[in-house]
């Protein structure tokens, strides 16, 4: 069966984003006050997987392996059939 | 006696390294295509670049590379192995190295020269150098800004296993001499064994008077007295 498997990969909280915090700064100068803004990547993968939870385990693989790196990143996976 | 400069697309330090290796120093070096193996040599030199475009994040793509098998294979036999700025991402994203190397706190790329002072002489690579000497060798990168969780941090120092840091001219640690955040201005690291070292600064880029400064040479120089002793050890 084929599953898009929604990958979505950010630094851990708290870790210092300067790219994030520039942001946060150039919305305010365009009138936007902000509380918190925090960047993340997003990766739309669809494979063929025996089960929701074998995609979602297929997922995690990608993301220990090479999608995210464990010294810097937490990630979420959520799976749809397609 | 023999190194290897691994190649990898997107390498743009590979022949700096080489001209520096053959034709200043004068030993037997070559430029590895990654495709290839490393069968018969002695140390291996990841030279700087942006390696598959920096995707994903620096050095990941070539750090899942089957040449990076043969790497970690010559590690574990004891050989020297050099990252250099590219290669040292890709020897933090390939676990050689702990730690990980994040976009410059100030978000931009900077080319520029530091001062570093060498923390530990009894490595392979510094050991041509005296533990407190200060020396300049040129930075130039976005992502240089090392980060390690605490227990890590504690083991590097436990371990004497941080090589360099960003100083002043006089090697005081300060944050003003802090070029890219790096935590504990830490420049560059080794493993447990001593044997991996990974620094963002580019000694090949300060390895003629004409440049400035000769420094690196000796980064290269205590490598090769060291991979020499490895390769004939009964001499």
């Amino acid at each position: 069966m084929k599953y898009i498997v929604d990958i979505t990969v950010q630094l851990k909280d708290g870790m210092r984003d300067p790219e994030a915090s520039t942001l946060q700064r150039s919305l305010e100068q365009i009138g936007f006050k902000t509380h918190k803004l925090t960047l993340a990547k997003k990766f739309h993968v669809t494979i063929d997987a025996e089960s929701e939870d074998a995609a979602e385990e297929q997922g995690r693989a990608m993301c220990e392996r090479l999608l995210a790196n464990p010294v810097i990143h937490n990630y979420t996976i959520t799976v749809v059939r397609k | 006696m023999r190194l290897a400069i691994v190649q990898f697309g997107g390498s743009n330090c590979d022949y700096d390294v080489e001209y520096v290796l053959t034709k200043i120093i004068g030993i037997d070096a070559s430029i590895v295509w990654y495709k290839e193996r490393l069968n018969g040599y002695d140390g291996v030199v990841i030279p700087g670049g942006f390696s598959y475009g920096d995707y994903l994040r620096a050095g990941a793509i070539a750090a899942r590379t089957e040449i990076m098998q043969d790497v970690r294979k010559m590690a574990a036999a004891g050989k020297p192995i050099l990252g250099i700025c590219n290669g040292f991402q890709i020897l933090t994203e390939s676990g050689l190295l702990p730690g990980a190397l994040m976009l410059n706190n100030y978000p931009k790329f900077i080319c520029t020269r530091t001062y570093l002072r060498v923390e530990n002489d009894q490595t392979p690579f510094t050991n041509r150098f005296n533990k407190g000497d200060v020396i300049q060798i040129p930075i130039a990168h976005m992502e240089g800004n090392y980060y390690t969780d605490k227990s890590t941090l504690q083991e590097l120092n436990a371990g004497n296993l941080i090589a360099l840091r960003y100083t002043d001219p006089m090697g005081e640690v300060r944050a003003n001499a802090n070029p890219n955040g790096s935590v504990e201005n830490i420049a560059g690291i080794l493993n447990q064994r001593g044997n991996v070292l990974g620094l963002m600064p580019h000694p090949e880029r300060a390895s003629e008077e004409i440049l400035g400064s000769k420094d690196g040479l000796k980064i290269f120089k205590s490598m090769i007295d060291y991979a020499e002793k490895i390769a004939a050890p009964n001499q």
